[in-house]
């Protein structure tokens, strides 16, 4: 995939991806029109979801969270063109990390030192589901899609089995552990408040939050400020090149599906840390899957992905006041649109290129003859 | 005796309606990805036909008409990543993944808009699906000690998809490695130059072959939907289509290894379900989740070459362009 | 000086009588790709049941003109005849239709089909392969036998040597009814016994009326096998001769032309102390071919080493080893007192680190990422030094500090730091490289192809600051294809054919028509 060499940079990089996602817009929209309802309406809906009712915005940068995380899994590793589509499955046993540290230690260590090393604990399962997988790419040239889908579903059957056999609290029901001991875990936003005198709406918003902006400022530092990011880089556009400059290609390919996993196994901390307080059954809810769709969109730039996750973030929140408005459409249409954003943004992205390329020259032309 | 045969019996039995949308899947697959073209949406496409057949069959009361349906709707799905993985030369894993999560989305959407029922389609009663087929003499043959029963439980008695599975793996043997379409199939998709000097459309190769694909799925789907279930359930294919996936590499794109493939990963999930709570001797109890495991397990094993090599086709994942 | 004469009446130009009839004829074709003319009002004419050679060095146009004439391409203007009449050819289906085969320098060859299937792709006879199939055997039986094509139809094409492949392409054109045959560097893979048995059954095959088109760019073939030939240069057809009127040497200096030749002042520079020597150094490429057997040479400080040969013939192999983007499979390699042997550690990290710096041939796919800003191209493959980073951050300022000199010192143009280096001209691309492996103040510096697809004013400047590091004493290897660059560069001169050194001379004795001999494999120095 690459740019076109043709028109502008603005071009490129701000209208064609705008240009995209308004396809991928108008077709959803297209699709509740069919259904019988009103697209505006639907959209109003949307927003007074995600944004208007009180902690609707709590719960937006809440999803946000999340899909910031999973974004900069799926991007850090398209910049070394590798498609990571194991973000589901290394957030899910970045779960695993983080439950495993809290059983373990929240009855012998002070509260804050096990959140931090449930922290830790969340990045380096999640990594050690990536590195295999990367491994495997670098050393035995096994294909990373195929792997990183197969450790997905690998991913699921031992946290059924585990949570099933092994880790469940005994005499429950339901696949889950026993809650966290207190002083475990992210504080919420709202608590955070009102500790400092404020009044907010609840919402499940938290410390995560906070995490997960530092690490998109250092995720930024590590692709474009460090030479290990460098090489990233350089591996990305030319692996030519990259043996050129002395890169060690397997090693980097190892590396950069450690840190990929990490990230996204810190989705764990906001969902388990931040939220729930125990580790549950399917807690990543498909966010590793919307966070190639987030990738995508914000073309793997921190502050792309942020706005595109703030999207996302909206569209999950906003989705879920549909139930109640409407009888015909629910959140599910968040799926559809994002189906469709994936479609527009990734698999078509350059589609619109030479319309645009057409309409710039023709354009161009004419203000260079006059 | 004859009575300690009786769960092996109904372990085949189970195996075979176990693997039927696996094989119509990843035969599908093999036609895809023999001509070059990654298949990742073969789970949305199942689920998409699987709503449609229901859907159709429901309005019509006919269940011919739905499986007519559910080939045209998993073809028109074949079509958009036709569009953009051919046409466009977009990423044939970002197409197939976003026809996965699109098919997700909108049978869901669709369905609730329709039906009203929590995404799930009205239950069809028996004239409207395809039931199983009894075979003749029967009754003659019952009286054999176990080949009788054999007979009655696992080789009779399916319904007509079943036995469709089964006539789909030879067709796809007989196509791809004895017909002219199927040689330029294989061709197009370990090289696509060499098809091109020749003086064949790589393009309409290409697309000949994500339509026959797209049929196949579409059989899966209303498998499904309407021969084994009666009526669509929310993401009914839970996955059946990575595991076919995984079986086609299994069996090395090869539509016979495959189909051992495809029998092997359902009579693991057969036999997961029948030794829940089962006290092995030795053993123990063997988690079930370990059985839904082994074909991933498997395939990434044999990816990484520790069991065989399974090469994939050359040209696989690259569009195609004339000067490049 | 000689470009164009045989063009305007010389004797040697083929005069076809009127009665000749001509197979084909190609009018004022042209071609552009982009902004690259490949070809530029082409005009050529076969005759009939003849061996034609096109020749040129690489580049020329010559195989963009033979895909025109395939169909693959569709030429920006022209004409093409065939058998005197006008034919449209827009895709590969029509020309085998009109009886063109081809047989491509790359092989259209499906790997993991047998020979049989090969054959028949896009010619099965019926739906099922089977009731086609042994028509297609009985054929190729008669045309195997016809033509001395030995091959065996059941094995894979990945089992059976390259000679066998070949002879395999040739079946597949004669079995869908060729009349003439295009063969691209059809020797380019083959050994000299193959290029042998392959001549024999051109010859034959000419014998029973086929027309052969060979594009080569050795010139050995041409005299040994061809009725006419013409030499292509610079995307033009810049002469035409009857081989037995023409002679080697006439060929090469058409092939070769004349540069517009730079006055390049060789500084008084004293050689001094051997810094590399190769010894017996032997690779083996992935496809199992011997591509250098036993080379052996030294290049001293303050010297201009360059090695001449038509491309393809080690050179850059050689390149590539001595760089460490290739492994030393055999032999050995002494630099500045350090010896390298076969079984030790050698990639790009470890040459750098031996002060080896290298321009690579191919500054698009090796030298530079295109998409990376021109500050991050300056240091790649010197990213880690301390210069430009503290602790594991990159220092951007003193990238941009280095940077900005390197641009300012070596003229790339535009000045900006902040711009794509995909977007440079291939001049400004080359200089960039070049500043950048200057910069690391190397004891030797390798050259490949340094003015490749550059303008005449980078040229100039390239060659200056080649011969102002020569001057401060470090030892320069030049690999190129232009032969005049070499003469004009180098101190001493080593020409490569098929893997190995042909001959050595120093660049004041040599003439560019001995070296030229040497390089076409006529002759042994």
């Amino acid at each position: 995939m690459s740019d076109s060499n043709i028109i502008p940079k603005w071009l490129s990089v701000g209208v064609i991806p705008l240009l995209n996602l308004l396809l991928a817009f108008c077709v959803s929209g297209l699709f509740i029109f069919f259904i019988g309802e009103n697209p505006f309406k639907a959209i109003s809906v949307m927003i007074k979801g995600a944004f208007y009712y009180p902690g609707a915005i709590g719960y937006t940068l809440y999803y946000t969270t999340n899909f910031i995380f999973t974004g900069l899994a799926v991007a850090l590793a398209f910049h070394a063109r590798l498609f990571n589509i194991g973000g589901e499955g290394q957030a899910y046993i970045g779960g695993l990390g983080v439950g495993l540290t809290c059983l373990i230690f929240d009855q012998y260590l002070a509260g804050f030192l096990v959140t931090i090393l449930a922290i830790l604990g969340s990045v380096i399962f999640g990594a050690v589901w990536g590195i295999i997988p990367g491994y495997l790419q670098a050393k035995r040239g096994s294909h990373i899609v195929i792997t990183t889908i197969m450790f997905n579903f690998i991913a699921a059957a031992l946290m059924v089995y585990l949570l099933v056999n092994v880790i469940i609290e005994p005499g429950q029901m339901s696949p889950e552990t026993r809650d966290f001991a207190s002083g475990v875990g992210l504080v919420q936003i709202h608590m955070l408040a009102k500790y400092l005198g404020l009044n907010m709406a609840m919402s499940p918003l938290n410390l995560s939050f906070g995490i997960a902006l530092i690490v998109s400022v250092g995720f930024w530092f590590l692709v474009w400020r460090t030479k290990f990011g460098y090489e990233v880089r350089s591996l990305g556009h030319s692996e030519t090149a990259a043996i050129y400059a002395g890169i060690k290609v397997s090693y980097t390919i190892i590396i950069v599906m450690a840190i990929s996993g990490g990230l996204a196994g810190l989705v764990a901390i906001n969902e388990l840390l931040g939220v729930h307080n125990k580790l549950l059954l399917g807690f990543t809810a498909g966010y590793g899957f919307t966070g190639i769709a987030v990738a995508l969109m914000g073309r793997n730039h921190p502050f792309g992905i942020f706005l595109a996750s703030l999207l996302f973030g909206a569209l999950y929140q906003g989705g879920t006041e549909l139930d109640f408005e409407f009888s015909s459409i629910t959140r599910e249409m968040v799926l559809l649109i994002q189906g469709l954003i994936i479609l527009f943004s990734g698999a078509l992205a350059y589609m619109l290129n030479p319309l645009v390329e057409n309409i710039y020259i023709k354009y161009y032309g004419n203000y260079n003859n006059a | 005796m004859l009575e300690s045969l009786q769960p092996i019996i109904s372990l085949l039995d189970s195996t075979i309606r176990i693997s039927t949308p696996l094989i119509f899947c990843a035969m599908a697959g093999i036609f895809s990805e023999r001509s070059g073209i990654i298949d990742i949406g073969l789970e949305g496409k199942m689920l998409l036909s699987a709503f449609v057949a229901a859907t159709a069959t429901f309005l019509t009361g006919s269940p011919i008409l739905g499986l007519f349906a559910a080939i045209l709707a998993s073809c028109s799905a074949s079509l958009i990543h036709g569009f953009a993985c051919i046409t466009n030369k977009g990423d044939q894993v970002i197409s197939g993944l976003a026809i996965n999560i699109l098919a997700s989305g909108l049978t869901i959407t669709l369905g609730i808009a329709l039906f009203s029922r929590g995404g799930q389609t009205p239950p069809l009663g028996a004239e409207q699906r395809f039931m199983p087929i009894e075979f003749p003499f029967l009754d003659q043959i019952s009286f054999v000690p176990v080949l009788g029963d054999l007979f009655a439980e696992v080789i009779s008695g399916h319904n007509l998809l079943v036995y469709l599975s089964i006539l789909a793996v030879f067709f796809t043997y007989y196509v791809i490695f004895k017909t002219r379409f199927g040689l330029r199939l294989r061709a197009v998709g370990e090289k696509p130059e060499a098809v091109d000097t020749a003086g064949i459309s790589v393009f309409k190769m290409r697309y000949q072959s994500i339509l026959i694909a797209g049929m196949l799925c579409g059989l899966a789907g209303a498998y499904l939907s309407i021969a084994h279930g009666a009526g669509f359930g929310r993401e009914m294919s839970a996955g059946k289509g990575y595991i076919a996936l995984a079986a086609m590499i299994f069996g090395k794109w090869n539509p016979i290894p495959t189909l051992f493939a495809c029998l092997l990963f359902g009579f693991l999930e057969a036999l997961g379900v029948r030794l829940e709570g089962v006290e092995l001797l030795w053993i123990g109890e063997v988690p079930v989740q370990i059985m839904q495991a082994l074909p991933y397990v498997l395939t990434v094993v044999l990816l990484a070459g520790f069991i065989g090599k399974a090469k994939a086709p050359g040209a696989i994942g690259v569009p195609y362009s004339k000067e490049g | 000086m000689m470009t164009n004469k045989n063009r305007s009446g010389n004797d040697a130009t083929v005069s076809l009588p009127a009665s000749t009839r001509l197979a084909i004829e190609l009018r004022d074709i042209t071609k552009r790709f982009g902004h690259v003319i490949a070809n530029s009002d082409v005009n050529l004419r076969v005759e009939s049941g003849s061996i034609h050679g096109i020749v040129g060095e690489n580049g020329a146009g010559k195989s963009t003109l033979m895909n025109i004439l395939f169909g693959l391409y569709k030429p920006d203007s022209g004409m093409i005849l065939l058998n005197d009449k006008p034919v449209e050819v827009n895709s590969p289906e029509k020309s085998i239709a009109l009886g063109i085969g081809m047989v491509h320098q790359h092989f259209m060859l499906v790997p993991t089909f047998t020979v049989l299937e090969n054959v028949m792709l896009g010619n099965e006879g019926s739906m099922l392969l089977k009731s086609g199939e042994e028509s297609v055997l009985n054929r190729l039986k008669s045309l195997s036998k016809n033509y001395g094509l030995d091959v065996d139809f059941e094995a894979l094409i990945s089992d059976i040597p390259v000679g066998m492949q070949q002879r395999v392409e040739i079946l597949k054109a004669l079995n869908r009814g060729a009349k003439v045959l295009i063969l691209d560097e059809p020797t380019g893979v083959l050994t000299p016994q193959e290029t042998i048995g392959l001549f024999d059954i051109l010859r034959s095959l000419k014998e029973q009326g086929v027309t052969i088109v060979l594009i080569t760019h050795k010139l050995k073939e041409i005299m040994s096998i061809t009725d006419t030939v013409s030499v292509m240069r610079g995307g033009k057809v810049v002469a035409d001769f009857a081989t037995r009127k023409t002679s080697p040497e006439e060929l090469a200096e058409n092939m070769v032309g004349r540069k517009v030749l730079l006055s390049i002042k060789k500084p008084a520079s004293k050689i001094g102390k051997s810094i590399l020597e190769v010894k017996n150094v032997s690779h083996q490429s992935k496809d199992g071919v011997n591509v250098l057997k036993d080379i052996s040479f030294n290049l001293k400080e303050g010297e201009i080493l360059g090695i001449a040969g038509v491309a393809g013939n080690g050179q850059s192999e050689l390149l590539d080893i001595l760089s460490g983007i290739e492994t030393l499979q055999k032999g050995q390699m002494t630099i500045n007192d350090k010896t390298i042997s076969s079984h030790q550690e050698w990639n790009s990290k470890k040459a750098r680190e031996f002060g080896i710096a290298h321009v690579p041939e191919d500054r698009h796919k090796r030298g530079l990422v295109l998409p990376f800003h021109n500050y991050e191209n300056s240091i790649l493959g010197y990213h880690r030094n301390d210069e430009y980073s503290s602790g594991f951050l990159m220092d951007k300022r003193k990238i941009l500090n280095f940077v900005n000199e390197l641009i300012q010192n070596f003229d790339v143009r535009p000045r900006s730091p902040l711009i794509n280096s995909g977007k440079l001209s291939g001049g400004n691309q080359q200089k960039l490289v070049l500043a950048r492996e200057i910069e690391s103040n190397p004891k030797i510096l390798l050259v490949g192809q340094p003015t490749r697809g550059v303008d005449i004013g980078a040229i100039e400047r390239i060659y200056e600051d080649l011969m102002k590091l020569k001057s401060n004493g470090t030892a320069i290897l030049l690999v190129s294809v232009e032969l005049d660059e070499i003469m004009s560069l180098s101190d001493r001169i080593i020409v490569m054919n098929q893997g190995t050194i042909v001959g050595e001379t120093n660049s004041s004795d040599a003439t560019e028509l001995d070296i030229g001999k040497m390089m076409s494999g006529l002759e042994q120095v």
